[in-house]
């Protein structure tokens, strides 16, 4: 083990980080002000998240200066902890909204389903780091697809799907580590079946499948097994397709099956999330070009956005700043991820890469689908805008993978 | 040494991908911030609470300056759905508002088909006694909140008819008053309605910005576009309302109609309408209960006779008659007609008369209203002419200078034509040239087809009584003290057809039915006070006849003008006369001498 030379952080990177982290404090101040409240108290939401980042500071700083060599060997002891968290919140969590999600510490609360992330990740880039595994190879696929569906399980327990959805942004990742492109293919194409199944029914999916696999015979005319694969394919979109159709229509209670037909839009709920979306897009819609300026949002300041400081934050910032500071805002979230991706790529050691293309892929999701939701590009799924949206667990999470990557990149020449 | 890496080119789908998939979000954020305005206004509608301050219509008073007519305050409970919480106890919330669990799901189904986040009339106008208990409690209840806004007062029991009433404004008329919101009230009937422009007033609004739960925030930048509300203008009425309530009095118990009308200026003195009601039963909120009781009631007390109700005018008609008589210059003071009982024609017709002294001159025909004198002069004057038919559209273009078969541009909101034949009315009946003047003989006596309103009758009064002419007439003196909004046509004076030298003769008739021997409006007399007067008796194929009476008073310079008319109530000397009599005593010197008279008169009970 030969340390060449140390390169300095990348300050770019925690520019960007403290600017948003600001932002978001100011955002979260906003969307919770009222005249008469103090600036700084525990009691208040603002104070809280003051807490809360004063908190992933320290852990941050920490973690610049402790040696970088301490984190990959305990990538498998954190996985382990961050897996028995999420077992443990099964049986002595908090039940808040209907999902046991949260340890409760007095006036604070975890939700190890965030800190999951950083053991998934660790452990997945630990194990392909060391054994210089590519995912071409099914054995590796597996084993390395067990690490991530082992939490996503756990996380559906409880339930939370859309914490457990930001898992298959790991994907990204993957494909860059060596994910054949059909199984992306293949992915997608199950996952639009599935949702083709809850929508137009079982018989349509079914001609919609007879469709695909002639396509599929038709494009592997020149292979040799093609008929075992183009069988292949058949059955496992078949099953999957009854599978869901039997689990939609025999498993699932009716208010489960409820939600599913308000996610995938057969249903408007013009007082629960259809109501929400309405409020958001109102707020956001009256920004206009340069917002109404900061603290004078009349939507967010007269509460008519539900969760308007958490899943709905970014209310307050096209309602405040209008197009122009949302877009801002978006273009230094998607500056940061490129930052990662292009510092990934620039990355020795196979472990740090598989860090920052796994942050790149999770910071991604949460923004996509946060942002899509509140401006109804998705449907309405409850995950955080990271740095953003209030709460103390989703920022120190984000904030520890963001400087185990920073740290890893500073010693990027250190062989791991 | 670190293996090839055969997948970095992988990290350019990834770039683009994630970068496709970010612009997409600015494209529609581009689309929802920039592209559609209409988050603007709905933002709008989320925290500005527009509150309608509510105008206090103009008060109204009678022509002496005593007020009739005011507001008092009263508060809508309205009600924003979306607030509402779901487990309201509505067993306590009903027994505040006084409504039934039925009725009170049925209110909420209302508002809430109206708007989920708009604010709609939950209960109209509470009154102030019930208001303080609801005001104490209706915090209590999200949703909730109360809007003050003005009913009317009256201060009299009369003249229903005269104010009509007001109402939320019809669909139709929404669409005709773009300035009219769903929840604002017009004026339906009476004077409310013909003046509705100048009685409403302009209504104010105030913008506040209220949270989620509709807490008030503060003003929408300090007020700037608030507006205050504007009174609506004050109306003087020509009603003397002395007079009014005395003659809806004396009218109880009878179906009928009186008014009155001062002849220099055509301005109506009372507008009495029998059976009336009391104009306060239209507040509150037994308005709907009361309203249908009054809609079926038998008697009709929502239909106001005095404009709208077609009698044959009988005997007072005699009056006209006489005068085109001495226009066309068929008869003169002096002619004399004789009356065998009655009037024959060839003894195959016969219109009887009552027994006196025959032969009678005109003076003598119109005190004692003898009907073969008047079927004598009708003949003449259709013999006048060339033929029946020249004859009869002659005497109908003389009496259509009356004033009748015709609509009086007046300001009283419901009104009727009557009806005077022609020689068409009898083509039609009879076939052309198949009738004479014996055929329409009636015509001579007021009966016939023959149809006018009581205010006709009044007008008829007056037109004698000003010598040859008449103004408009009307029911408001002023408004807002000047007379600037009024129709400019009240004040121009309509002359009908006859000269004013052939009047005398008739007034003589008519002081002489009063205070002659003979009289047939002997009943009328009034010490002092000179009345000349002409009854009237209309026959009445389904029970008694009409009882009718005209009058005016004094014989110079007269001061007013009167047409009684009751239904059902036998000879006019007996009951139209007198009580004709007591209506221009109690006007004329504010106090009755005739005390047993005028008992006699309230406690008449006609029986139908
Ligand atoms: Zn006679």
């Amino acid at each position: 083990m030969v340390t060449t030379q140390r390169k300095s952080f990348d300050w770019f990177t925690i520019m960007i980080y403290l600017i948003l982290v600001c932002w978001g404090w100011m955002s979260i101040y906003s969307s919770s002000y009222t005249i008469d409240s103090p600036l700084f108290s525990l009691n208040t939401i603002a104070g809280r998240q003051l807490a809360f980042m004063t908190c992933s500071f320290l852990i941050a700083g920490s973690i610049l200066f402790i040696d970088a060599k301490l984190i990959n060997r305990l990538s498998y002891l954190i996985y382990f902890f961050t897996m028995i968290a999420l077992v443990l919140v099964l049986f002595i969590g908090k039940e808040v909204g209907g999902a046991k999600a949260w340890f409760n510490f007095g006036k604070f609360g975890l939700q190890p389903a965030e800190f999951a992330k950083i053991g998934t990740v660790l452990v997945i880039a630990k194990f392909l780091n060391d054994n210089n595994l590519y995912l071409n190879k099914t054995r590796t696929l597996i084993i390395t697809a067990s690490f991530v569906v082992f939490p996503v399980l756990l996380i559906l327990m409880q339930p939370d799907a859309g914490s457990a959805l930001v898992y298959t942004s790991l994907i990204i990742m993957f494909y860059r580590e060596g994910l054949p492109l059909r199984y992306i293919i293949s992915i997608i194409i199950v996952g639009i079946l599935a949702i083709l199944t809850l929508i137009i029914g079982v018989s349509s999916s079914i001609i919609v499948l007879i469709i695909l696999t002639s396509i599929l015979a038709y494009l592997l005319k020149k292979q040799e097994k093609k008929f075992m694969i183009v069988l292949i394919f058949f059955i496992i979109c078949a099953s999957v397709i009854s599978g869901i159709n039997y689990t939609y229509e025999k498993i699932l209670q009716p208010h489960q099956k409820e939600r599913i037909d308000l996610i995938i839009g057969k249903e408007k709920n013009e007082l629960g999330s259809g109501y929400n979306l309405k409020q958001s897009l109102i707020a956001i819609g009256s920004g206009g070009f340069i917002g109404k300026g900061y603290l004078k949002g009349t939507q967010t300041k007269g509460n008519f956005v539900p969760e308007q400081e958490t899943d709905f934050i970014f209310c307050t910032i096209g309602e405040e700043f209008g197009f122009i500071g949302s877009t801002l805002v978006i273009t230094l979230l998607l500056s940061l991820i490129i930052r990662i991706i292009l510092l990934s790529e620039k990355q020795t050691s196979r472990f740090s890469r598989i860090i920052g293309y796994s942050l790149a892929a999770i910071l991604f999701a949460h923004i996509f689908i946060n942002i899509g939701m509140t401006t109804g590009l998705v449907p309405v799924i409850g995950i955080p805008l990271p740095f953003f949206s209030y709460g103390g667990s989703s920022l120190l999470a984000f904030s520890t993978l963001l400087f185990i990557f920073i740290k890893f990149d500073a010693c990027r020449m250190e062989r791991f | 040494m670190r293996k090839h890496d055969f997948y970095e080119h992988r990290k350019y789908p990834v770039l683009i991908i994630i970068s496709a998939a970010i612009v997409l979000i600015i494209v529609k954020l581009f689309s929802i911030q920039i592209l559609d305005k209409s988050y603007k206004l709905s933002a709008e509608n989320n925290v500005v609470r527009k509150i309608v301050k509510y105008p206090e219509r103009g008060w109204v008073y009678d022509r002496n300056n005593t007020l009739l007519v005011s507001n008092q305050r009263a508060h809508d409970i309205m009600v924003t759905p979306y607030l509402l919480d779901s487990n309201i106890d509505t067993l306590f919330l009903c027994n505040i508002l006084q409504l039934s669990q039925q009725e009170f799901n049925n209110k909420i189904k209302q508002a809430k088909k109206y708007s989920h986040y708009k604010p709609s009339i939950f209960l109209k106008a509470v009154s102030k006694e019930n208001f303080a208990d609801i005001q104490d409690k209706l915090h209590l209840f999200k949703g909730f909140y109360t809007q003050p806004r003005y009913v009317r007062e009256y201060n009299t029991k009369s003249g229903a008819n005269i104010f009509g009433y007001i109402g939320q404004i019809s669909k139709s008329l929404l669409e005709k008053y773009p300035k009219y919101t769903q929840e604002d009230l017009i004026g339906i009937t009476g004077v409310e309605k013909t003046y509705e422009k100048q009685l409403a007033g302009e209504k104010g609004i105030e913008r506040k910005v209220v949270d989620v739960f509709g807490k008030y925030q503060s003003k929408l930048e300090d007020g700037k576009y608030d507006t205050l509300p504007k009174k609506g203008q004050d109306v003087v009425l020509t009603i003397d309302i002395t007079l009014q309530e005395y003659a809806e009095k004396i009218m109880q118990n009878k179906r009928g109609s009186i008014v009155a009308i001062e002849p220099s200026t055509g301005e109506i003195l009372c507008l009495v309408s029998s059976p009336n009601y009391d104009p306060s039963l239209f507040l509150g909120n037994q308005r709907s209960k009361n309203f249908t009781n009054l809609y079926l009631d038998p008697a009709k007390p929502l239909w106001d006779r005095s404009t709208s109700a077609l009698y044959p005018p009988g005997s007072i008609f005699k009056l006209i008659n006489a005068l085109i008589g001495l226009q066309e210059q068929v008869i003169n003071p002096a002619t004399l007609f004789i009356c065998n009982n009655g009037w024959n024609y060839k003894s195959i017709l016969h219109i009887g008369c009552h027994k006196h002294d025959s032969p009678l001159n005109l003076r003598q025909s119109i005190a004692q209203s003898c009907n073969a004198y008047y079927c004598s002069t009708f003949q003449r004057i259709i013999a006048s002419k060339e033929n029946s038919t020249a004859g009869l559209d002659n005497w109908q273009q003389h009496v259509k200078s009356f004033g009748l078969n015709k609509l009086i541009h007046t300001d009283l909101h419901d009104k009727k034509m009557g009806f005077i034949p022609n020689s068409e009315y009898y083509n039609k009946k009879y076939g052309i040239r198949r009738w004479g003047a014996s055929t329409c003989i009636s015509l001579g006596i007021g009966q016939d087809a023959i149809l006018m309103t009581p205010i006709q009758m009044a007008n008829l009064a007056s037109i004698v009584a000003n010598k040859g002419y008449y103004r408009t007439p009307h029911i408001v003196k002023t408004i807002n003290q000047s007379i600037d909004d009024l129709n400019q046509d009240f004040f121009t004076k309509k002359y009908c057809s006859i000269d004013s030298i052939y009047f005398e003769s008739v007034i003589y008739g008519m002081e002489t039915a009063v205070e002659g021997k003979h009289g047939t409006a002997k009943k009328a007399k009034l010490t002092g006070m000179k009345i000349c007067g002409k009854t009237g008796t209309a026959q009445n194929p389904h029970g008694d006849d009409h009882s009718i009476f005209i009058a005016f008073s004094p014989r110079e310079n007269p001061k007013i003008a009167i047409a009684v008319y009751v239904e059902n109530g036998g000879w006019g000397s007996d009951v139209a006369a007198p009580m004709g009599s007591l209506c221009i005593e109690k006007y004329r010197t504010r106090k009755i001498s005739r005390i047993r008279l005028e008992n006699e008169m309230i406690n008449k009970n006609i029986q139908y």
